[in-house]
């Protein structure tokens, strides 16, 4: 029998947990609740003595200090109504795992199988409340339904002796694993229905193919060989799904795209991941020549490049958009401990050293109504900044760099990028760090959780876009401890030299890693029935493209093999040997003694010719606003401060920690209040040395409204600007592309995909133009294609976004660069000129406008201008220094004198300017985002050295930190139009997203 | 011969400051440090016995699952040393009954509070009778904070502090509270309170936020037991051994090594004067 253990606070406890809710309920539910107590539960279901039962309550459950427990009773005191919130069967329950190792430490016995502890939340509300209102609160707020079930009770319901009844969430499944076969010799709809009811998101060619593949009399032969049908079974057919998902294949960046430009021109690009990316990699690297640092790119789960002889870096950075959208906490979890495994699974293993997240969100306070399916945007924010909260704390990596980003486009997708560094020593037992291989008769083991059915079809449903029916089982739940304990283990395995190779389970599951593996040996057969399951009942199709969390595959020689699992056992880590790596040329899966797949390595890797697809461009031409000339921009400026874009979002940046480790150098926030926003994070990742990992990242969505070209070339402009502001060296960069896009692929659902698609081009385009000047070789990236909504009657696209991110090397951390004002008396100067570029601006946007004129970067003059820059960093002349970006000069200037806690005086016509002198005024002085420009401040003695170092540059001294504390600014006649308090100034700026 | 300097890190099951912990007692002097997964000491091939200072450092045990360091407290009780017929709990003991040191950094200090090593009134280990629980504000906080040092605290580790020490916490769990009025009186009359979070100046404890981050009792920040030889903080003194580590660091005149390392200092002084 199932035993309810109710663990509630005293009452003279405070319960921040229920303050919280009660908050939540009134800013975003609008509903008054008088008070919310909550209450932990445990249903224990397992063989155990009342006393153990008792001594589990009073011990690991309680803590007599705060809290008081009842078993098989109510806890609950007054109130009026009781939600109590449990996860539905068969989803991740960490704190229900953590409970149940607890009670077998007490016990000292293990649990049986099908034994288990779970959990669930009560939450009493007082308060007079309609059952309507609650109910609201129920699945508006504290419980999202996709994973977790709910229960509503009033007081006059309530048995106050024996409470809320236990309830067991167990999978209970009586079925015996099945293999299906199926029919492909059918008729095109039927194919189509196939792959639509199937969530394999394959389109009809690609099911003619298989169709085809299936009609081969050479493989029919084969296949009678070993007893298998003509027909594909449904683990063929599904590997094969995830094979070439989207998501796994990247098969618009692979496909031939036919792009005609406004003239007309038209060109054939034969994959723009070759023709753009890997060619920037491999055309910057040959400029490099000797210089080049780059070790390991495109071919790994994440970029290697040299930090030193001794150390090499390793990077990546993923999206995790779609399960974010349904499950914001867990989809989000799920993105950083996934993305931790990418570093973890690169070469033969990285320690990792730091993330870095850029979430993209709808306006937080939206009001509009929203198609039923999509979750408020403020749900979004808060679940998917909890999820990357516990996601990194818990994993004692730091979080050392992000951003927000809001347009209302997010609201059909919330943008999730997390990203992972990690560092291995060069060589390992001799050999480098970044290679691996695999031989033929190495076995495949599987390490670290078990196999259910979460995440199945997450790698094919990404690949489309979001519906009404999405499946539920495509979300899953991280669990940070159980891939620690994990990463512990291999960590040692490693440097022992366990293993020969190793990948880590993400999308597609065993499928995609094993698969991939067996592309590096030529082959493999494993055995479905010998995986570990959560629960039983799974086919063995379920087993194998499973999306359950905190798995590694891995090859392991035979003559390690007994040393490895011992270890394992030692680390209280499960490990399984599931087959073997073979050269046969064949994907062989078996479930017992029966051949369930047998597919060529070849056809699941080439076998997928490319996609097709026209582009084109027509560039699109939006009204130009006229810029009002006003006497005072003070308000304006006051306005951008506090916009969202522009805003401090301290309220979540101190919620992540981002000085674990000890490495922590430029800190996300910075200056006299430690509340000036970094341009740029420095990490230590060798605490006995002082060289140091720069990293840094541009996002600039708003361009793309004007021209995706110049909204890529910015944001890798961003990236690099913000990296060379604190210090980061030129020598040794690399960048990682993140594209997130609306469906490109013309359609009927896309009409409009030849113009998504040109806008992919074009980025493309300037993805390489730009790096190539930059010397900034591509070691990694990830795209995500589909970020729409469609419900069949309203659509919502995602702005075409990259996030550009760089990671690089400052060789003496103690010359890092901050963004605040050092000392009054010290000279102000902007590098860069400034022009008529207010087309995509934050400053437009408050005016609802777009415009045309957007930022055009001349890479050549800025690499130029940075590497002088970098040479006065070195040579310790710079006393501050803050990028522009958003909001332009007065914005920089604004948050560069609140956070130095000294005033600026600045003089407009002394900047410099480009182009048309037409344009020329005060408000495009103030809220231009020319690209490429600093704001620095220098130390009068310093001043000739600076000149000197930056000689050759465009750059003008524009004023002087003051002692005043207020931020003044000359106009082009000489007239004050902007004099603001620097209180009042950082109260904008902070008030925001304050209470979030 | 002269004996070695020995301190542990111990790590495992969500534990995450076991380099920067080493790195500071390496700096501050100890000759061999050892960072010892958990699994290491279950084993027996790792014992407490060799070692003069134990570090539990930060971090996640088991994800603070069950309330913050909960399940390891309740596992370091019950587990079992594969080779040695006695208990992870026994070679704790052992190690306090032989004199010598131990430092609780944040996740470390919640476990010494949960198993009842602190405050240890009277000498009662293994009892709680204080906690640390979820923040006044309900978030997770990453934030440097002042600490008012009590002089007349029995406390090895801040010996030589001036007034405070400025230092970082990184927490969701580090709200003080005992259990009695008793226990918390019985605490700052025998100077067990160590620090306290106060104003920039260090002249008086204070309960506004976010100079106090998470509404502790009396602004309780750190504590020690009446020998003052163990001692948990919730702040990261091993956060803090270089000025490059300062959040101001590029703006104030600092001396090179951080504030922080003087508790490593002070360890490894009190293990050469009073243990070798």
């Amino acid at each position: 029998m199932a035993h309810r253990i109710e663990v509630a606070l005293r009452d003279t406890v405070r319960d921040a947990r229920g303050e919280r809710i009660k908050r939540e309920i009134e800013h975003f539910l609008h509903i008054a609740v008088e008070q919310v107590r909550t209450l932990d539960v445990y249903t224990v279901d397992a063989d155990i003595t009342p006393e153990e039962l008792e001594k589990a309550a009073a011990e690991p459950f309680s803590d007599p200090v705060i809290q008081s427990y009842s078993i098989d009773a109510a806890a609950a005191g007054s109130f009026d109504w009781l939600v109590e919130v449990g996860f539905r069967p068969g989803v991740t329950d960490n704190v229900g795992r953590t409970a149940r190792e607890a009670v077998e430490y007490l016990t000292g016995r293990a649990f049986q199988a099908g034994e288990g502890v779970y959990t669930s939340v009560q939450y009493l509300f007082s308060g007079k409340l309609t059952k309507d209102q609650v109910e609201r609160i129920a699945t508006g707020l504290l419980c999202n339904t996709l994973i977790q079930r709910y229960s509503i009770v009033s007081r006059e319901e309530f048995d106050p002796l024996r409470g809320v009844a236990a309830y067991v969430p167990k999978v209970t499944s009586e079925k015996q694993a099945q293999v299906r076969e199926i029919d492909l010799n059918v008729s095109d709809e039927e194919l189509l229905r196939i792959s639509r009811e199937g969530v394999l998101a394959l389109t009809l060619e690609e099911m003619k193919i298989i169709q085809a593949h299936f009609n081969d009399p050479l493989v029919l032969e084969n296949r009678r060989k070993l007893g298998l049908g003509d027909k594909p079974t449904d683990v063929e057919l599904e590997c094969l799904a995830q094979t070439w998902s989207e998501h796994c294949k990247h098969k618009i960046f692979s496909g031939t795209v036919q792009y005609e430009d406004e003239q007309g021109n038209r060109q054939e690009i034969k994959s723009l991941f070759k023709s753009f990316i890997q060619r920037t990699t491999k055309d910057v690297r040959e400029k490099l020549g000797e210089k080049d640092f780059c070790l390991s790119v495109f071919k790994d789960n994440a970029g290697v490049i040299k930090f030193n002889d001794d150390w090499s870096l390793v990077f990546k950075v993923e999206t995790h958009n779609s399960p974010s959208a349904l499950d914001p906490y867990g989809g989000a979890l799920t993105g950083i401990v996934g993305v931790n495994r990418d570093p973890f699974g690169t070469g033969k293993g990285a320690r990792l050293v730091f993330n870095t997240d850029v979430f993209c969100f709808a306006d937080p306070f939206y009001e509009k109504t929203l198609p039923s399916r999509l979750l408020h945007p403020r749900r979004i924010y808060e679940g998917v900044v909890e999820g990357v909260e516990h996601g990194g704390n818990k994993s004692g990596i730091p979080t050392v760099n992000g951003s927000l980003v809001f347009d209302d486009r997010f609201a059909g997708k919330p943008l999730v990028f997390c990203g992972t560094a990690g560092i291995m020593p060069a060589e390992i037992n001799g050999e480098p760090s970044h290679e691996k291989s695999i031989n033929p008769g190495d076995l495949i083991v599987m390490t670290g959780g078990r196999i259910g059915k979460d995440g199945i079809h997450g790698a094919t449903f990404s690949s489309e876009e979001l519906t009404e029916s999405s499946p539920v089982t495509a979300v899953q739940i991280g669990d940070p401890i159980t891939q620690k304990r994990m990463f512990d283990f291999l960590i040692r395995a490693r440097d022992k030299g366990l293993y020969r190779f190793i990948t880590d389970n993400g999308a597609g599951g065993l499928s995609s890693s094993i698969g991939e593996m067996s592309g590096e040996c030529g082959g493999c057969k494993m055995d479905l029935s010998m995986a570990p399951l959560k629960y039983p009942g799974l086919d063995p199709w379920e087993i194998l493209i499973s999306e359950a969390q905190e798995r590694m595959s891995l090859a392991v020689p035979p003559e390690h093999i007994n040393e490895f699992m011992e270890t394992a056992r030692r680390f209280g880590v499960e490990a399984t040997v599931l087959g073997e790596f073979t050269d046969s040329g064949y994907f062989h899966i078996l479930y017992g003694d029966r051949t369930v797949a047998y597919i060529p390595v070849a056809f699941m890797h080439e076998g997928l010719p490319p996609m097709q697809l026209p582009a084109k461009w027509e560039p699109p031409k939006h009204e130009e606003p006229a810029v009002e000339v006003k006497g005072d921009y003070t308000g304006d400026l006051l306005q951008l401060l506090s916009s969202l874009n522009i805003c401090s979002k301290e309220s979540v940046v101190r919620r992540y920690d981002h000085e674990v480790q000890g490495g922590s150098v430029v800190k996300p926030f910075t200056g006299v209040a430690n509340d000036g926003p970094s341009d740029a994070a420095v990490v230590r990742p060798i605490l006995d040395s002082f060289e140091g990992v720069v990293v840094a990242h541009g996002i600039s969505p708003r361009y793309s409204d004007i021209d995706t070209y110049h909204m890529t070339a910015n944001a890798i402009d961003e990236a690099l600007r913000n990296y060379v502001a604190v210090g980061g060296s030129l020598d040794l960069v690399a960048g990682l592309d993140n594209f997130c896009w609306c469906d490109p692929v013309l359609s009927e659902k896309t009409p409009d995909g030849p113009y998504k698609m040109a806008q992919l081009v074009r980025s493309n385009q300037a993805l390489y133009d730009v790096c190539m000047v930059y010397n900034l070789p591509l070691i990694s990236g990830k795209d995500s294609m589909k970020n729409d909504f469609y419900d069949g009657a309203t659509k919502i696209s995602i702005p075409p976004t990259l996030l550009f991110s760089v990671i690089g090397k400052i060789e003496d951390a103690r010359k890092s660069v901050t963004m605040d004002v050092k000392r009054p008396g010290d000279i102000v100067y902007l590098l860069g000129k400034t022009g008529d570029e207010l087309g995509g601006s934050e400053y437009f946007a408050l005016q609802g406008t777009v415009g045309n004129k957007v930022p055009v970067l001349d890479a050549a003059k800025a690499y130029k201008r940075y590497q002088a820059y970098h040479q006065a960093v070195t040579e310790g002349l710079v006393a501050s220094c803050h990028d522009l970006s958003d909001g332009g000069l007065a914005v920089a200037a604004a948050e560069s004198a609140f956070a130095g806690g000294f005033g600026m005086k600045l003089d407009l016509s002394r900047v410099l300017w480009k182009g048309d002198e037409a344009g020329r005024s005060d408000a495009t002085l103030l809220f231009s985002e020319s690209a490429s420009r600093h704001l620095v401040t220098v130390h009068p003695e310093k001043r000739d050295q600076f000149e000197a170092a930056m000689s050759g540059n465009c750059f003008a001294s524009i004023g002087v930190v003051t002692d005043e504390p207020e931020l003044s600014i000359a106009s082009l006649n000489g007239e004050t139009i902007v004099k603001a308090g620097l209180a009042d100034l950082k109260e904008a700026w902070q008030e925001t997203l304050r209470d979030l | 011969m002269k004996q070695n300097t020995r301190a542990i890190v111990i790590t495992g099951n969500g534990t995450n400051c076991e380099i920067e912990a080493a790195h500071a007692c390496r700096l501050a002097g100890f000759d061999d440090v050892v960072i010892a997964h958990i699994s290491d000491l279950l084993s027996g091939e790792v014992r407490l016995d060799n070692f003069h200072f134990l570090n539990l450092t930060g971090g996640f045990l088991d994800g603070d699952d069950l309330g913050s360091a909960k399940a390891q407290a309740n596992r370091l009780k019950h587990a079992k040393v594969d080779e040695l017929a006695e208990h992870l709990i026994d070679q704790i003991t052992r190690f306090i009954n032989d004199g010598k040191l131990i430092l609780g950094v944040c996740n470390g200090f919640q476990l010494m509070v949960k198993m009842g090593l602190l405050p240890a009134i009277g000498g009662k280990t293994l009892k709680q009778s204080t906690t640390l629980t979820f923040n006044d504000c309900g978030r997770f906080q990453d934030r440097w904070v002042y600490l008012k040092c009590d002089h007349d605290s029995p406390s090895v580790f801040t010996r030589g502090i001036e007034k405070g020490i400025y230092l970082p916490i990184r927490h969701g769990e580090g709200k003080f509270l005992a259990d009695t009025q008793e226990t918390l009186e019985h605490i700052e009359h025998n100077h067990l309170s160590v620090l306290k979070y106060s104003d920039p100046s260090y002249a008086a404890p204070t309960m506004d936020f976010p100079l106090n981050p998470n509404g502790s009792q009396n602004a309780i920040a750190g504590l020690c037991d009446p020998t003052g030889r163990l001692m948990g903080l919730m702040p990261h003194p091993e956060a803090f051994v270089h000025r490059t580590q300062h959040p101001r660091w590029t703006r104030e005149e600092l001396p090179e090594e951080g504030a922080g390392l003087i508790l490593f200092q002070n360890a490894v002084k009190y293990v050469r004067e009073n243990i070798l």
